[in-house]
């Protein structure tokens, strides 16, 4: 199936996913982000419970130097 | 000066110098040139992760460390009210559910003027959201009265364009904002070196926010020391109150009497 993180298109062997083994999958794991799923933001202790569907689109963000 | 506390939403601050993590050469510049501010306030902007990238990499946070700093999340490079919610939305997630903001909705990437009607509304919808916003916007009283009026906890009007360094260009708007506002009015963007800062704070600005003055310096580093005592001074002789000008008559300091005949 078919993800689309950070406007980049993600291709995955499976046919269902949570949002934990993605974090895992990007090696993402050690860093402080924050994640928006399909237009609405979702919260650390959803991850494991929410499942990745074919064209679903993930923003996931950090805090960089900035004015 | 313990005594003159700054207060932001509630809580006080010695610093009345906030500064900008952008556009230094690595993070340990960045972490230098804050430290030597003494700024307790720092902005960060929110982007996209690289993804894919090496897991060690460091990160701003790792040498800016949220326990001793006071994060402000801002919305740079955001142009519609939309985007501005969505990415302070992202920010309070990503900060734990810290509320204190930094809105700016931009009207033009020449020159980053802020667009004020998206600015308003977007304030509008986040203080219901429970944000502390800190807001950015143009040197309009109108406007900053506005922003006030709908309940932000900072106005912040530029002194010239983002990143020009070209100083206080409407002392006397910035006046009126001051003399018109009950929250703190904190002088955000054009101050080019530090005698635009202490001019901020004579106004009667109750901070003032910078990043490229101190980063894009020759000496980032001596530049934000620089700064930390030009905020210092520049309140201090607010608080001093100046002498009167007198264009036409001057008046020794030493004595008329008692000179040698």
């Amino acid at each position: 199936m078919k993800i689309y993180v950070n406007g980049q298109q993600k291709n995955f062997e499976v046919t269902e996913i949570c949002l934990t083994s993605l974090i895992e999958k990007l090696a993402l794991n050690e860093k402080k982000f924050a994640i928006e799923y399909n237009g609405e933001i979702i919260s650390k202790s959803n991850f494991s419970q929410t499942f990745l569907k074919d064209g679903d689109k993930l923003e996931i963000v950090i805090a960089v130097g900035g004015g | 000066m313990e005594s003159d506390k700054f207060l932001i939403a509630g809580k006080h601050y010695l610093s009345r110098l906030l500064v900008g993590t952008g556009k230094y050469k690595d993070f340990k510049e960045t972490q230098t040139a804050i430290s030597e501010s003494g700024a307790e306030i720092v902005t960060v902007a929110i982007r996209r992760t690289n993804i894919g990238q090496d897991i060690k990499e460091e990160s701003l946070l790792d040498f800016i460390p949220k326990e001793k700093y006071t994060y402000l999340p801002n919305t740079a490079g955001c142009y519609t009210k939309d985007d501005a919610i969505r990415t302070l939305r992202l920010a309070r997630e990503l900060l734990d559910g810290h509320n204190l903001v930094k809105l700016e909705v931009l009207g033009d990437p020449n020159t980053l003027y802020p667009n004020v009607v998206e600015t308003v509304e977007a304030a509008k919808i986040l203080i219901k959201e429970g944000f502390d916003v800190m807001v950015y916007t143009s040197d309009d009283p109108i406007i900053a009265k506005q922003l006030e009026d709908i309940g932000c906890c900072a106005i912040m009007p530029l002194a010239s364009l983002i990143g020009s360094g070209m100083g206080i260009l409407n002392p006397h708007n910035l006046e009126i904002i001051i003399d018109n506002a009950k929250v703190p009015v904190i002088v955000d963007a054009g101050v080019g070196t530090a005698s635009d800062a202490v001019i901020a704070m004579e106004l009667g600005c109750d901070g003032v926010l910078m990043n490229t003055a101190i980063a894009a310096a020759d000496n980032p580093i001596l530049m934000a020391a620089a700064m930390k005592k030009a905020i210092e001074s520049g309140r201090e002789a607010f608080l001093a109150g100046r002498m009167k000008k007198k264009f036409y008559q001057a008046d020794p300091s030493s004595p008329t009497s008692g000179l040698i005949k």
